[in-house]
């Protein structure tokens, strides 16, 4: 299935991409358009990037896109919050299962963007079905984390006490710049499957993959404005990112410690929760954990007035 | 006994409606279009906004709605949002007739008018004695203002002068409140109708004429809009005789409603861009114009977490 594009045969095209001439036919180039509210609009900026691997071949031409892009994304995100965090837990696990689906059905085009943009075969392959496996461990947990962390607490009056995990609202991601699918996937699945919606600013080397899974998201059920993906320059965005009053958390993926510094001093105009993922190794054990759902969680403690709970004297 | 009380005088001459201009909807349709397309930013686009929440006819009209509600309401026309200085109060408060006394009282040396829906509001399914009533009962409440909705079923069968007639009839009972005559655009169908019914509400003494109860889809929309404009601008040139504006329903954003200005401006001219002569019938407009005028001075993007609940 992989397609072998030969340097010969390639010339440069009128809007320096390359394209393929040795065919009879014109190859169709893909426009990778930004993702937001289940649509799949042009960046409202008119402006565009094309990124290029190392080999300096260009890749496409993708959105540049702009603090409005993101101020809709976020429109969009809010309007989503309470329909996707209404979902029963079960049927949320459902969703991402079928992402998980649909990501596995188009292995092949991710495997192929993959290589385009640098990755050797092997870890391309290796990549994507972590990817898929990564979707299929947080389905698993929608509907579990929430008994593993809620409880039953002791007081000292005849109230019923329960604190439960509940979704903090929408959250803002700048995803890690490397790992252009598999970080992707492992940041936006805790997220969503705890009820949350989020927009995300995609690699700004590597965007291609970031698109396709847009259109995988497009195909599973996922209700529109759950997850919004932008690409950009992280640059421009990331002050936009933390000074909206409307988003509810930022999750910081890359090392930049200036960026990381402004993060920690401009989330606190309306208390956003801060979480820098720069250490994790998403190839590994500790790149998936029920404690990822839990970042985005807030817990919520309830006093329900009861009668005495056991007759003997004893209770919670 | 009702009749003896409320007498109804015919006026003496009927102009033949029938006649009133028709409308090139692809061509206002187009042109509406193009007030979408103009730039305003920086301090213009603070001005207008604060402009548009001056003209806000802030508008609650459901049957739950209570005396609570009603003062609520009225405290939030009056402190729109006190976080912020140089803020202005919205133009009036839209209630239906049995709320009038409640926001009359708690308006109290604001300046901020007080609006009556009448005449069977919002289907006005009801006999004109009922109608004279309801309108009586709110100007007698305290109301600046009347909301009178037209008979549209007899205007689609053409009786043209029992709804030119209704509407005259009101006007004389209204005393020194100001007559809105809501034409609910979305049920009349075409814009030609539209201009019909404005030109009979005009010369039928309306001081206002509006689109929409904001009880029926569409409502409404800057195309209608300009019709309506247009109507009160060649009324003006023949009569001498201003007429306010007032689209109501469907206007939620900033954005939308500073288009609206720009069509006013661009059709009527500055004389109109003020809240006596022209008006937004909207609930949640307010929020997002105060939303977006925070935005403009702070510089970041607003949630709707730190405004009122309205």
């Amino acid at each position: 299935m992989e397609k072998t594009i030969k340097k010969s045969s390639l010339t440069i095209s009128e809007n320096g991409l390359e394209k393929k001439v040795s065919s009879k036919r014109l190859e169709v180039l893909k426009t990778y358009k930004i993702y937001i509210g289940g649509q799949f609009p042009r960046t409202e900026s008119g402006r565009y990037y094309i990124p290029t691997n190392v080999a300096g071949k260009k890749l496409a031409n993708v959105c540049l896109s702009s603090r409005k892009d993101f101020r809709d994304a976020v429109l969009a995100a809010r309007g989503a919050v309470s329909g996707w965090s209404g979902r029963a837990a079960f049927n949320r696990g459902q969703v991402l299962y079928r992402m998980a689906e649909m990501l596995e059905g188009r292995k092949a085009q991710f495997i192929d963007e993959l290589i385009q943009q640098d990755a050797p075969r092997a870890k391309a392959e290796k990549e994507v079905n972590l990817a898929i496996d990564r979707l299929i461990y947080y389905a698993g947990w929608c509907d579990k984390f929430q008994q593993v962390f809620s409880s039953v607490n002791p007081v000292a009056s005849s109230y019923f006490n329960f604190s439960v995990p509940e979704p903090t609202g929408v959250v803002a991601m700048i995803a890690p710049q490397g790992d252009s699918l598999l970080g992707l996937v492992s940041v936006i699945a805790p997220v969503i499957a705890g009820g949350n919606t989020c927009v995300l600013l995609a690699s700004e080397s590597k965007p291609l993959c970031a698109v396709t899974f847009a259109e995988v998201l497009n195909s599973s059920d996922l209700p529109a404005g759950v997850v919004n993906i932008l690409t950009g320059k992280p640059g421009e965005l990331v002050s936009w990112f933390v000074d909206h009053m409307d988003v509810n958390a930022t999750i910081y993926c890359e090392t930049n410690s200036e960026i990381k510094k402004m993060i920690r001093e401009r989330s606190a105009m309306n208390l956003k929760r801060i979480f820098f993922y720069d250490k994790v190794n998403w190839y590994t054990q500790e790149g998936q954990s029920p404690y990822f759902i839990m970042d985005t969680q807030e817990i919520k403690t309830t006093w329900h007035p009861i009668e005495n709970i056991a007759g003997a004297g004893g209770g919670y | 006994m009702a009749l003896a009380k409320f007498p109804i005088k015919s006026p003496a001459v009927h102009a033949d409606f029938s006649f009133s201009t028709h409308i090139d909807q692809v061509g206002v349709e187009e042109r509406a279009s193009r007030f979408t397309k103009r730039s305003i930013k920086k301090e213009s686009k603070v001005n207008g906004l604060k402009l548009v929440l001056n003209m806000i006819d802030l508008t609650t009209l459901e049957g739950k709605d209570t005396d609570g509600k009603v003062k609520q309401l009225c405290y939030k026309a009056m402190h729109p949002h006190d976080a912020v200085a140089g803020i202005p109060t919205v133009a009036a408060i839209c209630v239906y007739p049995s709320m009038v006394k409640v926001a009359k009282k708690a308006l109290e040396g604001s300046g901020i008018k007080v609006a009556s829906v009448a005449t069977a509001f919002p289907s006005g399914q009801a006999p004109r004695e009922i109608k004279i009533r309801d309108t009586r009962y709110a100007v007698n409440e305290g109301a600046d203002e009347v909301d009178m909705v037209i008979s549209r079923g007899k205007f689609h069968a053409g009786e043209y002068n029992f709804v030119f007639d209704e509407i005259a009839s009101i006007k004389e009972n209204c005393g020194n409140a100001r007559l809105k005559v809501i034409l609910e655009t979305g049920e009349l169908g075409t814009f030609d109708k539209v201009r019909r019914a404005s030109d009979i509400a005009m010369h039928a003494g309306a001081d206002f004429i509006k689109t929409s109860t904001g009880k029926i889809q569409p409502a409404a929309t800057l195309p209608v809009t300009l019709v309506m404009l247009e109507a009160i601008r060649d009324f003006y040139y023949k009569t001498g005789k201003m007429i306010g504006m007032k689209p109501a329903g469907g206007i939620s954003k900033s954005k939308l409603a500073l288009h609206y200005l720009v069509m006013v401006k661009e059709v009527l001219g500055e004389d109109w861009l003020n809240n006596h002569w022209f008006r937004f019938g909207a609930s949640s407009l307010a929020n997002d114009v105060l939303m977006q005028i925070v935005k403009e001075k702070t510089g970041v993007y607003q949630s709707a977490n730190y405004f009122s609940v309205d």
